[in-house]
C-alpha cells in the first residue's frame, strides 16, 4: 500500500507536505504551473507590499509633478497616460489568474504598513480567490522607545483586526526575535490566527569594507538553518491552536521528515527551488517516499510531532541543559599533521 | 446634447475641433503650439474618436516642413487633415502653404502666433509668423479668445470645405494659446450640423486615385502660368461670404454670432481702432469702459484679414468715424506700413473712389505697433492710442507699450488708468517652478469656473530659467465674461509661496488697499514681521493689508508631501479669499486632487487629502503691528561694481522691470557681451557643498561634474592667501610638481543650485563615519555671506598657467577656467558638464554655433548669459541662428576662417619683405597642434600686429595690403568651431545639414547633447529616443530602436566620431574631447546627458550614466581616422561587453516604468525588444573593434 503524504493545512487539504514557500518564483504563473507540476501541494504566492506600492506610486507623481508647470516651454514633460497600475491591481490580477491555472490551494501573502493597508489588501486577495492568507509580518524595531510589549500587541491587533474582516484562514509568518516567543505564540492564537509560519529569514545587510558601504546581501538557506524551526515547532506543537508550518532550511526529504516530526502541518521550500530548479520537488517528494517506506510510516500524520517535546522521551533536550551539554561536548578538531 | 462649460486653454480648445474634424494630424513640436499636438496623440492613444467615429491618425515629423509635406500628401489623397504650428514651424511650412493653396484644397492650420527669430528668438506671441505667410493664398482667420479659438476652429474647417480657399486660423501664443478660461464646449451635433457630408465628400471626389487618374504639379512655362494662376480668382472672391455664411450657420446653432469685421462701440464714434487677435478682448472692454462715459470711441475687430473683403470692411464701420488708428501686432522693417494698416488704407481708398465708403470725408488713418513678443497691451494703452487720435497731428507709425527715445516712435499713455471691474476678483501668485503653484492655481481656476457660476481666467508667466524659476499666476474670477487679456496689476489677494522671493522681488506694489496678502513663511505669526524687509513691511502698512501666513514646507514634510506645497497654498487660498464657502472649497479641492492624482495612486491622493486638513491648522493671520521695525530691504538685482550696461540694462530685466528700459538702452543688432551671469546672484540652493579640505584627495571629480561650474578649484602660490577671508580654506597642493602650492576647492554659495552631483561624484569617505564625503550639504542660509566673500577672494586668485598642466588628466583639468558658468540650466543638468568642458579646454579661441533648444536657452536667454571670458579677455563667441540649420550655420563659420586665414598668408607672403622674412615663415609654418604651439602662434601674431601697425604711417602703396592683414591677422591663430545642439537638432530636423557637414571632410566639431527626447519643448519623442521609453508622441513605449548616429557617422570614415558618457569616464569624455578636437576634419561627439526628462533623481544622474553604459544601452566608443592614417583600427571600444541586464538601468526611470504601470504586457515586449537591440549593436560593436588596421591610402584625410 504506497504511503499517505496527504495533510492538513489552515483547514485545507494538500496532497502532500511539500508546500511552495513565499517567494519571487510565483511572481510567474509558468513557475506556479511547473511547482503544480513538480507536486507542490499548496503554493503561498510572492508577498504584496504595501510600502512597495506606495513607494512606486509616490515616485511615479513625483516625477510627473516635480518637473511640470515650471517652464514656458514645456508644461510637462511626460504623456499622461490613461491609467496606472499601481495599486494592488497587478497583483490580485495574478492572484485570479494563478487559481484559474492550477488546482492546488493558492494562498496570498501580504506585507502591510497600515491598519488600513492590512484590512483592504486582505479583504481584495479573498475577493481575488486566495484559499487562505499569510499575513507577511516583517516588522524590524529599530525606534529604541518602542517596548517588546508594544510590538506584540501592534501584532496581536493586526491579526485580530485581519481575523475580523476575512472569512478565508489566516496564518502569520514571523521571524523568531521575540523575547518570550511560547508566549507569543499563544496570544497571536487568541488573536485568531489559524497557523503560524516559523521563520522569516530577514535579509541582514552585509559591509562593503572597500568602498564603506552598507549591501544587501542574498544568501540562500541551508539545511543547518532548519534546527531553530524544528526546536520551536517541537516545543509549540500541541500546546496552541494555530497549525505549525516550517519555513527556511528545508533542503532534503530528511529535513521534511524532522520538520513533520517536530509537529508541522507542511514544509515550505524556496532556496533548494531556487537552487537546484523546480524539479528538485520531484526528487523530494520520492526521496521522502522512499524514506518513509524504507522506515515502514504509513502517513505523514503518524509521525506528525512524533519528535516534539511533549512526545520525546528527553523534554529536557528541548532546553537550556542541552546548550549546556552541546557546549562542554564541543572540542576542536586536531589540527591535521 | 446639452453643451457644457469647461475650463481648458486655447490650445486644448484648438486642437479638441481639430481632432474631432480631421482624420490625419502632421505635426512637430514648438512652443507655443506643441500642446495641440500632444492633446491630439493623448486623444488619439486613447481612443478617441472625430465625429465620424474613425480615431485620428496622429504624426509627429522630423520638421515642420515635413509636417506640411504629409499634410500635404494626405490631403491630396484625400483625408481631411490638418497640423498646428507656430514661427519658425510656420515659415518652413510656407512651400507647402503655396501648393496647397494653388491646388485649392480645403485644410485649416491652426497657428499659435508668435515672433520670428531676427535680432534675437522670441518663443512668445505676435502675429509677425502668420504675417509672412500672407502671399501664400491662405484665407486668414483670427480668434480672440478661448471661446472664440474653439468657435472659429469649427468656422474655419466648415468654411474651407465649401470655400476650398486653406485657412490660417490663428490666435496669439501664450496668451491666448495658454491663458485657461472658462467656455462653452462644442458638442459633436454643432460639429457634425456645421460639415454637411456632401462638402466633405466632395473634398474626398478631389482626392488622386488610381480609379480616376490625374495629374497634379505640372511644369507651365510663359505661355499659361500667368492665365493658370489667375484661374483660381473667383474662389477668392466667394470666400468672404462663404465664411460669413459659415459665421451666420454657428450663429443658428449655437447661438453666439460673428462677422468678418465685428464693431463694438458707441454708433456714432469718431475715433475707432482696428486690430486682430487678443488685445481686440483688452480693447473691447475699454472702448465699452470708454462709452460708458460718453467718448464716442469704437473698435473694429478684424476677424478675416485674408481674403481681405473691402465691402464687408466699410460696411462694418460706422459713417461717422473721423480718426482711425491701425494697429498691427507685427514689424515690417523698411515697409510703407505694416500690412493690416496698408490693408485698411487700400480699402478706404478704393471704397471712397468707388463710391461704397459711408462716410462724409476720409477719415484720417494712423498705423501703429503694439504688443510683440507678448508685450503687454493695456487699456491704458488702448486709451492712449485713442487720445492721440483726438490730436491735431497724431503721430503715424507710433508704437504704444515701450518707450522709444531713439526714433520717437511711442506715444504717451497714462499707466494709472484701469477698467478692472470691481466685481472680478483678481489674484496674483508668486512661486517657484517645482513647488506645483501653477498646477494648483489651474485647478483652482478649474473649480471655481466648472463648480460656479463665476467666470474664471488664468494666466501664468514664467522666468527664463529652468532652474529654481519663478512663476506668477494671474486669476481672475467674477460674475461677469472676462476681457482683460492683460497682466493683473491691481490684486485683490497676492500669495509669496516662497519666503526667499520676498527679498527679491515687490511684489506687493501690486495689491490694492485693504487686500490680502498670503505668505509661506518659516517664520511664525508672532515672529515674522521683523524678518520681512523694509518695503514689505511699508506696504502691508500703508495699504492695510490683511496677513496671512503658513509653514508650508512643514506641513509638506509632515504629510509626506515633500517639497510639493501647491495643495497646501492652494487650501490657504480658498479658506481666506472667500471665493467659495470655506467647507464646499475643501470639498472641491478634494475632488480635484481624486481627479488629478486618483490615476497615480490612492497613497498620493491620501497624502494630498492629509495636507488639506493640516493645512488648515497652520495657517494663521498675523496681528500687524503698527510699525516698520526692518534693518534690512529688498537686494540690489545687480551688485554696485558690476559692468554699466549690466547695472543698468540687465539689472532692470533681473529685477523684473525690463518693460520699462527704453529703445536706447538696447544694441541694435542683436550683439550683447558675454560674462554677464555672474552678476546674477539667484541664491535658490536650499543646501550648498561644503569642502572638508583634510579628506579631500584633490581628484577634481566634483569639479568636472558641476552643471553650473560653481564648484571650483585652483592652485597657487600661498603668498597670495595674505588677506585671506577668516573662514577660507586651503590646503597644500596634492601634486608632486607643485608640492609648494596651496589648493583650495571653492563654492559659489549664491549661484550654486543645490544638485549635489559633485557629492555624489566624490570618491572619497570619512573612515570613521562613511556618510561625510569630502564634500557634504550643507543648508545654504547661514553659509551665505561668509561663503560668498570667500569665493570672491578665491575668484581674484590669479589663474594657473596652463602650459604646467596635464590637460587629459582630470585632476588638472579642475584647474583650468571654465569659460561657461552660472547659466540658467536645469538643477544637475546631464548636459551642461559638457559644454563646460568644452570651454575649460577651448573656450579661448572657440566659435560656438548652437541649434534652438536647451543649450541655446541656457546659453543665450537674457536677463544674464553664462559664457564668460578669461583674464586675458578671450572666451566663447557664441550664436544660435536656427534649430534646423545650426550644422551648416558653424559650418560657415569655418569656411569663412579658413578663407580669413588663406588670405592672411597670402597678404604676408606678398608682404614678407617689409615685415620680415623670419616672422613671416615661422607664422606660416608655425605647429599649432597643441595649446603651447597656438599660444607662441599667439605671441607671433601680436608681434604680425604690432610691426604692421608701425609700417602703416610709411607704407604708401601697400597701406591698403596692410589694412587688410590687421584685419584678418587673428585668423592665423587657430580657432576652434563648435557646433552643439540636442538630439531633435542632430537626429532629426538638423540631420540633412549634419550628414552634409559630416561629409564635407571641413575642420568643425560637433557636439550632440543628447537627452534622448525633445527636452526644451516638454519631451516629444525624437528618433533618439530609445525602444521602450515613453515619451510625448510614443505614449505606447517608442516602438522602434534609438537610431545609431554615430555608427552612421563612423560609416563615413573619415569623421572622427564620439560616443561618451562622463559619469561612465571621464578620462574617456576627455580624450574624445581633445582628439575630435586635434582631428583636422569633422568630428562627432554624442554626450549623454542625463535629464529631467527621463524623471529620475539628477542627484544621481552620474550613476545612471554608469548604469547606461554597463548594461551596454551606452557603448562608448572612440573612433579616430587618425588612428588608420597610422595604420591602426581607428574604431577602439571603451567600454566593457553589457554585464548587467538593461532592466536594472531603464527601470530606475520614469520614462520606462510609466510603461509598465500603464501596459505592462507592452513594457514586457519592448524590454525583450530593446535587450536584443542592446545585444546586437554590442555583437557589431565587437566586430568592428576585432577589425585589423585599414589601408592607409583609403583614408580620406579631411581638406
Amino acid at each position: 500500500m504506497p504511503v499517505d503524504l496527504t495533510t492538513t493545512y489552515l483547514g485545507l487539504k494538500l496532497r502532500s507536505p511539500l508546500v511552495a514557500s513565499s517567494s519571487p518564483l510565483c511572481k510567474e504563473i509558468g513557475n506556479i504551473l511547473r511547482l503544480e507540476d513538480a507536486g507542490a501541494s499548496a503554493v503561498v504566492l510572492h508577498s504584496l507590499f504595501e510600502e512597495q506600492i506606495q513607494l512606486e506610486s509616490g515616485e511615479l507623481d513625483r516625477f510627473l509633478s516635480e518637473t511640470a508647470e515650471s517652464y514656458s516651454e514645456a508644461a510637462s514633460y511626460f504623456p499622461e497616460l490613461g491609467s496606472y497600475n499601481l495599486g494592488p491591481e497587478p497583483y490580485l490580477e495574478h492572484l485570479r489568474k494563478t487559481k484559474e491555472s492550477v488546482d492546488i490551494p493558492v494562498i496570498g501573502s501580504l506585507n502591510g504598513i497600515s491598519t488600513g493597508g492590512w484590512i483592504r489588501y486582505a479583504q481584495m486577495m479573498e475577493q481575488a480567490g486566495a484559499d487562505a492568507l499569510e499575513l507577511n509580518i516583517y516588522f524590524l524595531p529599530t525606534d529604541l522607545e518602542l517596548t517588546s510589549q508594544k510590538i506584540e500587541d501592534t501584532y496581536c491587533d493586526l491579526v485580530s483586526h485581519v481575523k475580523a474582516s476575512v472569512r478565508i484562514p489566516v496564518s502569520v509568518k514571523l521571524g523568531p526575535f521575540f523575547t518570550a516567543f511560547g508566549n507569543f505564540a499563544m496570544r497571536l492564537d487568541s488573536a485568531g490566527a489559524d497557523g503560524l509560519v516559523l521563520f522569516n529569514r530577514f535579509y541582514q545587510p552585509d559591509f562593503d569594507i572597500e568602498n564603506l558601504e552598507v549591501v544587501p546581501n542574498l544568501v540562500l538557506s541551508d539545511s543547518d538553518e532548519l534546527r531553530l524551526r524544528l526546536h520551536w515547532v517541537a516545543l509549540l506543537y500541541n500546546r496552541i491552536r494555530p497549525d505549525l508550518a516550517i519555513t527556511g532550511g528545508v533542503h532534503t526529504a530528511e529535513d521534511v521528515v524532522k520538520g513533520i516530526m517536530a509537529g508541522a502541518r507542511c514544509t515550505m521550500m524556496t532556496s533548494a527551488l531556487l537552487r537546484h530548479g523546480i524539479p528538485y520537488l520531484e526528487k523530494v517528494e520520492e526521496d521522502l517516499i522512499d524514506w518513509m517506506e524504507e522506515h515502514e510510516y504509513e502517513s505523514i500524520s503518524q509521525m506528525r510531532g512524533s519528535m516534539s517535546a511533549q512526545s520525546v522521551a528527553e523534554p529536557a533536550a528541548f532546553e537550556r541543559a542541552n546548550y549546556m551539554k552541546v557546549l562542554s561536548s564541543y572540542t576542536l578538531k586536531p589540527a591535521p599533521r | 446634447m446639452p453643451r457644457s462649460f469647461v475650463t481648458i486653454d486655447g490650445n486644448e480648445a484648438a486642437a479638441y475641433v481639430a481632432h474631432k474634424t480631421n482624420e490625419v494630424i502632421a505635426i512637430y513640436p514648438i512652443t507655443p503650439s506643441s500642446p495641440m499636438g500632444e492633446w491630439s496623440d493623448q486623444w488619439s492613444s486613447e481612443g478617441k474618436p472625430n465625429i465620424w467615429g474613425a480615431v485620428p491618425t496622429v504624426v509627429e515629423m522630423q520638421s515642420e516642413g515635413g509636417a506640411a509635406g504629409a499634410v500635404h500628401g494626405s490631403l491630396q489623397a484625400g483625408a481631411l487633415t490638418t497640423t498646428f504650428t507656430s514661427a519658425q514651424g510656420l515659415l518652413l511650412m510656407i512651400p507647402n502653404m503655396y501648393k496647397i493653396a494653388g491646388e485649392l484644397t480645403s485644410t485649416v492650420f491652426h497657428v499659435a502666433a508668435r515672433s520670428l527669430a531676427a535680432h534675437a528668438l522670441s518663443i512668445f506671441g505676435d502675429h509677425q509668423d502668420v504675417m509672412a505667410c500672407r502671399a501664400t493664398g491662405w484665407a486668414m482667420l483670427a480668434s480672440n479668445s478661448v471661446q472664440e479659438v474653439m468657435d472659429m476652429a469649427l468656422i474655419a474647417q466648415a468654411a474651407t470645405l465649401e470655400a476650398r480657399v486653406p485657412i490660417v486660423h490663428f490666435f496669439d501664443g501664450f496668451r491666448t494659446s495658454h491663458e485657461v478660461a472658462k467656455v462653452e464646449q462644442l458638442t459633436v451635433e454643432d460639429m457634425k450640423a456645421m460639415l454637411p457630408d456632401e462638402l466633405i465628400r466632395a473634398h474626398r471626389e478631389r482626392a488622386m486615385t488610381p480609379d480616376r487618374p490625374v495629374l497634379r504639379g505640372t511644369a507651365q512655362n510663359p505661355d499659361v502660368y500667368f492665365q493658370a494662376r489667375e484661374a483660381v480668382n473667383k474662389y477668392y472672391l466667394a470666400a468672404p461670404a462663404i465664411v460669413q455664411k459659415a459665421m451666420d450657420r454657428f450663429a443658428e446653432i449655437v447661438g453666439r454670432r460673428y462677422r468678418l469685421f465685428d464693431y463694438v462701440g458707441a454708433p456714432d464714434a469718431e475715433r475707432v481702432i482696428i486690430l486682430m487677435g487678443s488685445a481686440a478682448e483688452t480693447a473691447q472692454e475699454t472702448v465699452e469702459f470708454l462709452v460708458e462715459r460718453g467718448e464716442k470711441v469704437g473698435l473694429l475687430k478684424v476677424r478675416l484679414f485674408r481674403p481681405f473683403s473691402i465691402d464687408h470692411f466699410l460696411q462694418a464701420l460706422p459713417a461717422t468715424v473721423r480718426r482711425i488708428a491701425v494697429l498691427d501686432r507685427t514689424k515690417e522693417p523698411g515697409s510703407a506700413g505694416e500690412p493690416l494698416y496698408q490693408d485698411v488704407l487700400t480699402a478706404l481708398i478704393e471704397g471712397q473712389a468707388a463710391g461704397k465708403a459711408p462716410f462724409a470725408e476720409m477719415p484720417k488713418v494712423i498705423g501703429g505697433r503694439y504688443g510683440l513678443s507678448s508685450k503687454e497691451f493695456t487699456p491704458a494703452m488702448v486709451k492712449g492710442v485713442l487720445d492721440e487720435l483726438k490730436k491735431d497731428s497724431p503721430k503715424n507709425h507710433f508704437t504704444v507699450g515701450i518707450v522709444d527715445d531713439v526714433t520717437g516712435t511711442s506715444i504717451d499713455y497714462d499707466p494709472s488708468f484701469s477698467t478692472e471691474d470691481d466685481k472680478t476678483i483678481r489674484c496674483l501668485f508668486y512661486g517657484l517652478g517645482a513647488d506645483g503653484t501653477v498646477g494648483a492655481n489651474k485647478n483652482s481656476v478649474k473649480i471655481i469656473g466648472e463648480e460656479t457660476s463665476f467666470w474664471a481666467q488664468g494666466y501664468f508667466v514664467y522666468d527664463s530659467k529652468k532652474s529654481g524659476s519663478i512663476t506668477i499666476s494671474h486669476l481672475r474670477f467674477g460674475p461677469k465674461p472676462i476681457r482683460s487679456t492683460y497682466l493683473i496689476s491691481r490684486a485683490n489677494f497676492v500669495a509669496c509661496h516662497q519666503w526667499s522671493f520676498l527679498e527679491r522681488i515687490d511684489m506687493l506694489k501690486w495689491a490694492v488697499p485693504g487686500g490680502t496678502f498670503l505668505l509661506n513663511s518659516p517664520y511664525g505669526p508672532e515672529e515674522v514681521w521683523d524678518h520681512l524687509p523694509r518695503t514689505v513691511q511699508k506696504e502691508i502698512l500703508e495699504k492695510q493689508l490683511k496677513f496671512y501666513v503658513i509653514d508650508a514646507y512643514s506641513v509638506a514634510r509632515e504629510t509626506g508631501m515633500g517639497s510639493r506645497i501647491n495643495t497646501i497654498m492652494q487650501t490657504c487660498f480658498f479658506a481666506i479669499s472667500g471665493v467659495l464657502p470655506r467647507e464646499e472649497a475643501i470639498e472641491q479641492i478634494k475632488k480635484a486632487i481624486v481627479k488629478t492624482y486618483g490615476r497615480r495612486g490612492e497613497a498620493v491622493v491620501q497624502k494630498n487629502f492629509a495636507a488639506v486638513d493640516k493645512t488648515l491648522e497652520r495657517l494663521y493671520e498675523v496681528k500687524v503691528p503698527g510699525r516698520i521695525t526692518a534693518s534690512k530691504d529688498l537686494r540690489p538685482p545687480v551688485p554696485p561694481e558690476a559692468p554699466e550696461f549690466v547695472r543698468n540694462v540687465l539689472g532692470k530685466i533681473i529685477e523684473g522691470n525690463g518693460d520699462s528700459l527704453p529703445v536706447s538702452a538696447f544694441p541694435v543688432d542683436g550683439t550683447f557681451p558675454t560674462a554677464t551671469a555672474m552678476w546674477e546672484k539667484r541664491n535658490i540652493a536650499l543646501e550648498i557643498p561644503v569642502w572638508d579640505e583634510k579628506l579631500c584627495i584633490q581628484c577634481g571629480k566634483c569639479v568636472l561634474v558641476c552643471p553650473h561650474a560653481t564648484i571650483r578649484a585652483k592652485i597657487y602660490d600661498p603668498k597670495y592667501l595674505e588677506g585671506a577671508p577668516p573662514t577660507f580654506k586651503h590646503a597644500p597642493a596634492r601634486w608632486k610638481d607643485f608640492k609648494d602650492l596651496a589648493y583650495t576647492l571653492q563654492v559659489a554659495p549664491e549661484d550654486c543650485t543645490g544638485c549635489a552631483l559633485c557629492v555624489e561624484a566624490c570618491p572619497v569617505k570619512d573612515k570613521a563615519q562613511p556618510k561625510r564625503k569630502a564634500i557634504n550639504m550643507e543648508p545654504q542660509e547661514p553659509l551665505r555671506e561668509p561663503e560668498a566673500a570667500n569665493w570672491d577672494f578665491f575668484f581674484r586668485l590669479p589663474e594657473f598657467d596652463r602650459n604646467k598642466l596635464n590637460q587629459t588628466q582630470v585632476k588638472d583639468l579642475q584647474i583650468l577656467q571654465p569659460l561657461f558658468e552660472f547659466s540658467g540650466a536645469c538643477s544637475g543638468c546631464g548636459e551642461t558638464p559638457y559644454v563646460k568642458l568644452l570651454t575649460q579646454l577651448f573656450g579661448d579661441r572657440a566659435l560656438i554655433a548652437n541649434a534652438t533648444g536647451c543649450s541655446s536657452i541656457y546659453g543665450g536667454n537674457l536677463p544674464t548669459t553664462p559664457y564668460t571670458v578669461n583674464p586675458e579677455g578671450r572666451g566663447p563667441t557664441w550664436n544660435n541662428s536656427l534649430f534646423e540649420d545650426n550644422a551648416e550655420f558653424g559650418f560657415g563659420m569655418r569656411l569663412a576662417l579658413d578663407q580669413q586665414a588663406r588670405y592672411a598668408a597670402e597678404l604676408l607672403r606678398q608682404l614678407a619683405p617689409q615685415i620680415g622674412e623670419n616672422l613671416v615663415s615661422a607664422l606660416l609654418s608655425a605647429d599649432q597642434s597643441t595649446e603651447p604651439g597656438i599660444f607662441e602662434q599667439r605671441a607671433r601674431v601680436a608681434e604680425l600686429k604690432k610691426k604692421v601697425q608701425e609700417l602703416l604711417p610709411k607704407a604708401n602703396g601697400q597701406s591698403l595690403l596692410l589694412r587688410d592683414l590687421l584685419a584678418v591677422a587673428d585668423s592665423l591663430v587657430k580657432k576652434s568651431v563648435w557646433i552643439v545642439g540636442g538630439d531633435g537638432w542632430a537626429y532629426d530636423i538638423g540631420y540633412g545639414g549634419l550628414d552634409h557637414v559630416l561629409a564635407s571632410g571641413r575642420d568643425v566639431n560637433i557636439l550632440v547633447l543628447d537627452t534622448e527626447v525633445y527636452s526644451n519643448t516638454g519631451g516629444q519623442c525624437s528618433k533618439a529616443t530609445p525602444r521602450a521609453a515613453v515619451a510625448k508622441f510614443a505614449a505606447g513605449g517608442k516602438p522602434a530602436a534609438k537610431k545609431d548616429l554615430a555608427l552612421m557617422a563612423v560609416n563615413y570614415g573619415n569623421v572622427y566620431v564620439a560616443r561618451v558618457a562622463m559619469g561612465a569616464s571621464d578620462m574617456q569624455t576627455v580624450k574624445a574631447f581633445l582628439e575630435a578636437e586635434k582631428w583636422n576634419g569633422p568630428s562627432l561627439i554624442i554626450a549623454y546627458s542625463h535629464c529631467i526628462a527621463h524623471g529620475y533623481d539628477m542627484r544621481y544622474g552620474l550613476e545612471q550614466q554608469k548604469l547606461a553604459v554597463q548594461t551596454g544601452h551606452w557603448p562608448l566608443f572612440r573612433y579616430n581616422p587618425a588612428l588608420a592614417a597610422e595604420g591602426k583600427n581607428p574604431f577602439q571600444l571603451d567600454s566593457k561587453a553589457p554585464s548587467l541586464p538593461l532592466e536594472k538601468y531603464i527601470y530606475n526611470e520614469t520614462r520606462y516604468t510609466m510603461l509598465v504601470h500603464s501596459k505592462p504586457e507592452d513594457a514586457r515586449r519592448l524590454l525583450a525588444e530593446a535587450q536584443a537591440d542592446v545585444m546586437n549593436r554590442w555583437r557589431i560593436y565587437e566586430q568592428m573593434a576585432a577589425m585589423p588596421g585599414a589601408p592607409v591610402e583609403a583614408i580620406q584625410r579631411g581638406n
